[in-house]
């Protein structure tokens, strides 16, 4: 089975992103950029199931910058066998990137696309569910667990609820969560390896995408600062301020 | 103009979700449909025509709807588009899972998590809350998946006619298996009015027997952040944050949680933050109105022993 992980780069979760003075974005100018953690999970999951004997081979792609590169370096590292690198310099919205994704995957006639449920920049979470409609695919979304079997694969999701498992016919999209697994540090003999393995270079014209924007943004701000509050001295005093002051109990 | 509301609810009842995105719905004008699409759901479809503003409600029954499943949601919901403007449904997982499979077949960019709507610009927070993107759409059809805290409930008070109607559903491809749902009898997170959440300074699962004595006493929903959640404390549906749910009760209270940035966007919109920390430090400390530092462990106790004496 061939897998396709889509991997975003992303400004890093440590780092707090700082609103442009002129409110036309977040400044990525000079900060920490990496794989999109969930993403992260993703690669995880289809190196292990190479490991484990179900995927034959697994192929990393992002839409992105030159630097993207890196990101997929990394998915290299981790143990995926090469990349597709779709090179553009626009930030392009879901559904342009799901429509570049749906070529890429029937190019490769991948089975199963493991991805983020989420990217943590745009906080979208629209991506893995528009490929799927795109090529007319069931989706796990969430995952918790994913056991392949025999044309199929069953995932265990983390919903509001609690938890919920359903089985999806392949070819099919799996979206991750947090717990589906803990990604493996790329050891410094396979990002030397890393260094060696194929990506191939491609651009959204190739795929005959239309990525003009649909959403305008008219302006991006900082949220609303709260007041500091302060500290208190002990329990008592806190329910005493919690319910005389505030007014919350 | 007109929009098409999805319906929160388990076939049994409506979940308070729904009139909230009807409230969403309304600041983006026009008339406001509700979709009920379950299985035994007649109730909930019911309930839905008493929400105050309502024109319509749409009740569909399939087996395949039973589970509200995104393949059978994507069919249902594509083939109902064409007298729409607009499709909206609260961000809860269910809806989260197919909005995008509408939106793509629609081909429209969806807005999701919207926190405000103001002549046609939607607000919706980005980088975990750290920046607020204000947006507006060129697509025909508008898909829009709504945080639902951010708006207050609509009233009841409407008697919108139920309408009936059929769907097609072809191969999905997909399957339900099972489902293993958190049972509780404190009020769900999102619409709770105190939340009070635990994090690695709980230090274990049954230490979080602290936490849930004093919710009951309170009748608060119990949290927790990521990392109480990934050492297997409490469930996945407990996490609150960026990736988690967003909540904004009147009080939160944070119990040995550092206050990531992740954890913050979840819980930062919060009317009163109290948080108990042993670290002084805590970043969680630059976000509440009152911060106690000092051991959880002395501290829960006397918390609980000090509401027994103002009554609860
Ligand atoms: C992609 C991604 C998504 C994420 N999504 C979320 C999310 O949705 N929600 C979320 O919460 N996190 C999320 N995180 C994780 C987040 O970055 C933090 O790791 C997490 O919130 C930390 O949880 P914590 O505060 O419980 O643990 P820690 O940061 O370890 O903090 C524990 C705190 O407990 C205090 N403490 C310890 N013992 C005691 C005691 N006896 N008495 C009093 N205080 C004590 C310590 O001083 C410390 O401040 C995400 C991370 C990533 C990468
Ligand atoms: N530019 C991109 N390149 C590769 N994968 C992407 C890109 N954008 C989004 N994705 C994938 O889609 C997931 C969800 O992203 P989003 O819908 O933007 O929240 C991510 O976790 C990635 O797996």
């Amino acid at each position: 089975m061939k897998v396709l992980v889509p991997v975003k780069r992303v400004l890093d979760y440590n780092v707090k992103a700082r609103v442009k003075p002129d409110q036309s974005g977040v400044d990525l100018s000079n900060v920490k950029m990496s794989m999109n953690p969930f993403d992260e999970i993703a690669v995880e999951e289809a190196v292990r199931l190479q490991e484990g004997g179900t995927a034959t081979e697994t192929i990393a792609v992002s839409i992105g910058p030159a630097k993207a590169q890196e990101t997929i370096r990394t998915a290299l590292a981790m143990g995926m066998d090469r990349g597709v690198h779709v090179t553009t310099d626009e930030d392009l919205e879901p559904l342009a990137v799901a429509k570049i994704l749906k070529s890429v995957a029937e190019a490769e006639g991948a089975e199963l696309i493991l991805m983020g449920k989420q990217a943590i920049d745009n906080d979208y979470g629209a991506t893995g569910g528009m490929l799927a409609a795109l090529l007319d695919w069931p989706i796990g979304q969430y995952a918790n667990t994913v056991s392949p079997g025999e044309g199929s694969v069953e995932v265990k999701r983390e919903i509001d609820g609690g938890l919920q498992t359903v089985n999806l016919k392949l070819p099919a999209v799996v979206t991750t969560d947090l717990r589906l697994n803990e990604p493996r540090y790329a050891s410094l003999p396979n990002i030397m390896k890393a260094k060696r393995k194929p990506i191939e270079a491609k651009t959204p014209d190739d795929f005959g995408v239309d990525t003009t924007p649909r959403l305008t943004v008219v302006k991006v701000t900082e949220p609303k600062a709260r007041e500091a509050g302060i500290k208190v001295d002990d329990v008592a005093t806190l329910v005493d301020k919690l319910k005389n002051e505030a007014g919350v109990l | 103009m007109a929009t098409l509301v999805v319906a929160e609810h388990n076939n049994a009842s409506l979940a308070d979700a729904t009139a909230k995105t009807v409230t969403a719905a309304k600041a983006l004008g026009g008339d406001i449909d509700i979709l009920v699409a379950g299985k035994g759901a007649a109730a909930a479809a019911e309930a839905a025509g008493r929400i105050d503003g309502v024109r319509a409600v749409i009740h569909i029954e399939h087996d395949l709807l039973d589970k509200q499943m995104p393949e059978a949601m994507e069919a249902t919901l594509v083939a109902l588009m064409d007298g729409y403007d607009a499709l909206m449904a609260p961000d809860t997982t269910t809806h989260k899972a197919y909005m995008p499979r509408v939106a793509a077949k629609l081909d429209t960019q969806q807005i999701s998590s919207v926190t405000g709507i103001e002549d046609g610009t939607f607000e919706r927070p980005i980088y975990a809350g750290n920046a607020v993107a204000y947006v507006t759409s060129d697509d025909p059809k508008k898909v829009v998946t709504v945080r639902t805290t951010a708006f207050a409930a609509a009233g009841e008070g409407g008697s919108a006619s139920v309408e009936t109607k059929a769907t097609e559903i072809g191969d999905m491809g997909s399957e339900f298996v099972s489902e293993e749902l958190t049972k509780s009898d404190r009020p769900e997170l999102t619409g709770a009015k105190i939340v009070i959440s635990g994090g690695r300074g709980m230090g274990s699962g049954e230490n979080f027997s602290m936490i849930e004595s004093i919710a009951d006493k309170l009748g608060a929903a119990v949290g927790a952040s990521r990392a109480a959640v990934d050492a297997g404390y409490v469930p996945n549906d407990y996490q609150v944050g960026q990736t988690g749910k967003a909540v904004a009760p009147e009080l939160y209270i944070a119990v040995g949680i550092s206050g990531a940035i992740q954890h913050l966007a979840g819980m930062k919109d919060s009317k009163v933050i109290a948080a108990i920390n042993k670290d002084e430090e805590a970043p969680i400390f630059q976000v509440a109105d009152y911060g106690l530092v000092a051991d959880l462990f002395k501290a829960l106790p006397e918390l609980e022993a000090e509401l027994e004496k103002v009554g609860y």
